[in-house]
């Protein structure tokens, strides 16, 4: 049986079931077609950061306002997500990197974006009394925090269900073929025929672009993370360094998370992640020397999620070449704090054909070579 | 120690040391690690230093182990005792703790020899205090002669008995054993008995066990349906019902155990398939007739890969090493099967009994799906039977949804002590075989890992190799 509506997403992680959720809240009929299930790969299994701090210009303009729905994030899914607005500090290790933040800082100013504050040796030492002594200032956004990621995805399914959105779970999209102006849409199940295609297809994201004739270069990668035992409350932000990969965070419960983008493999035909030690001591390393009392914590669990990375750092959102073809994927490792809006900025293009918001850098053909780009503008 | 091995065995206990020792026959280069300060396992724990209990005590089948032993500390091979390995991955980088020195390692084959871990039996107060397993009263009494007087052992199975005979040989006194043995298990298991009379020795063993423990005055209660632990701080009585009334012992000592099964955590954490084994009610890996795993130059050997017991773990070992000395090219195919050929004789007779004993002791549904909302599950985390109904009704599909809804084995053991009644619980909520539902994703380390020893961690670029 042919199945019909007005839109599918593929992709079952925060992006797909924020787009599906904000087409439903416009009255537009999604589909979306996960290959696993919902949350089952970088949505869900990622660090939970919500953070402007220390975004590339590009995206800020995007993070400040996914940053308004986070902070009204019940309002939207029915569901706190576990959301703590905890504050977000980077730390500075020596005076060249205080210098760095000093820069990073003016040219936000000058972009006319006031969130990031550089911050001192005392007041980093009265944010975060645990710091080692080596530490000289940093940079702070009060009010990012962090979420439960997979919490959070499933509170954007469950919404999107209840406005009528249909998730198909492990049915894997075959091919992808245009017949008399609408998209079909061949699975592992039955076929879908619409009109609307969004690709949210995360580390998947380019084999689907692959499908619509729009090859882009991406690497698969597997940031690593690891979890400790519960240890006496020791630390309030997320802490950042400015010289070195670290994200660090405290739960509720004492336990303490700790990742920022150390990579491991990803084999994405298999859906393995697997774990290499060398960059977690490496990580590791860093945590204890930023955060002393770290050396006594007990790791109980690492883990590594599947993610998309551009070569330029930053996703693809935007409409495809093809007519109802939309993209918003390849997030490399920092897209969990933007699914709120890239859901709603997607519905924009979807309904009105157009956004308020700056997705100019994220165009998918932006790594198309000149002669390339010529030969598609005169087509 | 060597940066690399031919061939590296986790675990020393009878399937790890019988490994080792095929392996130093032909000559390949290996390494145990094992966790404890000597060799032994769990069922030959101690074996070369008792405490102060004597030979009788013990029993003669616990001395086979320190043949083993002394074969494993003259046959050649590098032994680490005290080494705690926290991850194997699929390609055989091995991650070991030795004195708070944590390193990365690497082999051409290994064996996972890390054997059984009692079953869960979560019963309302399972985890008050001074409420225990058989196998950490065996522990007690092994290692450092701690045993107390007057516990009370509930459950099923023959560590059950054996302990509570062991405590009464060594002249501690035990206040009850409350058999959970459903009666209609006896009834089912005389299909099997012309198997197990081909094994005598077992039942003989068992029979011998009672009639040591009722000799000794100590009551044996029979066809114990439901049970229950009470106390505040600590245990301070057991209440049982056989029929209609609660009876209730104070005993400030409880003894729950209703069987082992395979462990699985490092397996598992491998990548390696398993499957439910449904005659054994637990999970176990996938294996060939040389004990290789799904995973290429993983084998595993012993009670980790099925239960069979001590001996068969043994053969299995021996079996497990001459397949992987097999895949290094150290012997042919020919002196593979010739050198297994005793072995695999004497497995075959070691394995009649099991049809046996897996359905005398098969621990009913009641005691392994807890009926009871109350009745906690994961203790690390406090997720009770509620919490996990109420988790399954808002959609989670399985145990690794389960740990994002409830935190269920998401503490510290990591799912090691709840991992199966989490399975079974979810089929039964479900109605889905177990099969479908699934276990934790586990990942390494298996063992908990210090952050500082982590960031110290010795790879081999950086040592010796």
């Amino acid at each position: 049986m042919v199945r019909t509506a007005d839109a599918v997403v593929i992709g079952g992680g925060i992006h797909g079931c924020s787009c599906a959720l904000h087409l439903a809240r416009r009255g537009i009929s999604v589909v979306v077609v996960e290959k696993d299930h919902v949350g089952r790969h970088a949505s869900g299994v990622n660090a939970g950061g919500v953070r402007r701090l220390g975004r590339a210009l590009p995206e800020i303009p995007l993070s400040v306002a996914a940053m308004g729905l986070w902070h009204n994030i019940a309002e939207l899914v029915d569901d706190d997500c576990q959301f703590v607005p905890s504050g977000q500090v980077r730390v500075a290790e020596n005076g060249e990197e205080a210098r760095g933040l000093e820069e990073r800082a003016s040219l936000l100013r000058d972009a006319g974006f006031n969130h990031e504050v550089v911050i001192g040796r005392e007041e980093l030492r009265d944010l975060l009394p645990a710091v080692s002594p080596h530490c000289v200032g940093g940079m702070v956004v009060v009010d990012d925090g962090h979420a439960n990621p997979y919490r959070t995805t499933m509170a954007f399914k469950r919404k999107a269900e209840s406005l009528g959105v249909r998730v198909l779970e492990q049915v894997r999209v075959l091919r992808i073929a245009k017949r008399q102006g609408t998209w079909r849409v061949d699975t592992s199940t039955d076929p879908l025929d619409v009109p609307v295609l969004i690709n949210c297809a995360g580390a998947w994201g380019d084999s689907v672009a692959v499908m619509l004739g729009e090859p882009v270069p991406m690497q698969a990668y597997a940031p690593m993370l690891m979890i400790t035992a519960r240890m006496p409350f020791f630390v309030k932000p997320v802490v950042g360094a400015q010289g070195r990969t670290l994200s660090l965070k405290q739960f509720a419960n004492g336990t303490v998370l700790i990742g920022g983008g150390v990579r491991g493999n990803a084999v994405r035909t298999t859906n393995t992640a697997s774990l290499e030690f060398g960059g977690l001591s490496v990580n590791a390393r860093t945590a204890a020397q930023i955060l002393p009392t770290m050396r006594g914590a007990r790791i109980v669990r690492c883990w590594a999620g599947i993610e998309g990375y551009m070569p330029d750092g930053i996703p693809v959102i935007g409409p495809g070449r093809q007519e109802g073809v939309f993209h918003a994927f390849g997030f490399s490792a920092h897209g969990f704090q933007l699914g709120p809006i890239v859901g709603s900025i997607i519905a924009d293009l979807v309904t009105t054909g157009a956004t308020a918001h700056p997705i100019g850098p994220f165009r998918i053909d932006r790594f198309d070579s000149p002669p390339q780009r010529q030969r598609d503008a005169l087509t | 120690m060597k940066s690399h091995y031919q061939l590296a065995i986790v675990g020393a206990g009878p399937a790890g040391m019988a490994a080792a020792a095929a392996a130093a026959e032909c000559g390949a280069t290996s390494v145990v690690f094992d966790e404890q300060p000597a060799p032994g396992g769990q069922i030959y724990r101690a074996v070369e230093t008792p405490a102060a209990v004597d030979r009788a005590i013990l029993g003669v089948d616990y001395w086979r182990g320190a043949e083993l032993a002394k074969t494993l500390r003259d046959c050649g091979v590098d032994y680490v005792p005290g080494a705690t390995v926290w991850q194997v991955s699929p390609t055989r980088e091995i991650g070991v703790t030795v004195d708070g020195t944590a390193m990365l390692i690497t082999a051409d084959q290994v064996i996972v020899a890390t054997g059984a871990l009692e079953r869960p039996f979560p019963v309302p107060g399972w985890t008050l205090p001074s409420v225990m397993t058989a196998g950490s009263a065996q522990v007690l009494l092994k290692s450092a002669a701690l045993a107390a007087d007057g516990a009370v052992f509930a459950g099923t199975g023959p560590l059950l008995y054996l302990v509570a005979w062991q405590y009464v040989q060594a002249g501690v006194a035990v206040k009850a054993v409350l058999d959970t043995t459903p009666i209609s298990n006896y009834f089912r298991a005389t299909r099997h008995l012309a198997g197990a009379l081909r094994a005598p020795q077992y039942l003989m063993k068992g029979i011998r066990l009672l009639r040591g423990i009722k000799k000794a005055g100590v009551p044996l209660i029979r066809g114990v349906r439901d049970l229950r632990m009470r106390g505040d701080d600590a245990v301070s009585a057991v209440e049982y019902r056989r029929g209609h009334d609660w009876q209730r012992i104070e005993a400030d000592q409880v003894f729950l155990h209703q069987g082992v099964v395979p462990n699985v955590n490092l397996s598992y954490s491998i990548g390696c398939r398993h499957t439910w084994n449904e005659a054994q009610l637990c999970w176990q890996a996938t294996t060939d007739s040389w004990g290789e795993s799904t995973v290429e130059g993983v084998a595993i050997a012993g009670d980790g890969a099925g239960i069979n017991g001590a001996l068969a773990a043994e053969y299995q070992g021996r079996i497990a090493a001459l397949g992987a000395l097999y895949r290094l090219g150290t012997i042919d195919a020919d002196e593979r099967a010739r050198r297994a050929a005793p072995a695999r004789a004497a497995l075959a007779a070691e394995r009649r009994i099991r049809p046996f004993l897996e359905t005398l002791y098969r621990p009913p549904k009641y005691f392994r799906v807890p009926p009871d909302d109350q009745t906690v599950v994961c203790r690390c985390e406090e997720v009770d039977v509620a919490a996990i109904r109420k988790a399954v009704a808002v959609g989670c599909v399985g145990p690794n949804q389960l740990k994002s809804f409830s935190r269920c084995g998401m503490g510290p053991c990591q799912g090691r002590l709840c991992g199966l009644t989490v399975s079974e619980l979810i089929a039964d909520f479900t109605d889905l075989p177990v099969s479908e539902i699934g276990y934790y994703r586990l990942r390494p380390p298996i063992k908990p890992l210090l952050l500082a020893e982590l960031a110290e961690l010795q790879t081999p670029a950086a040592s010796d190799r």
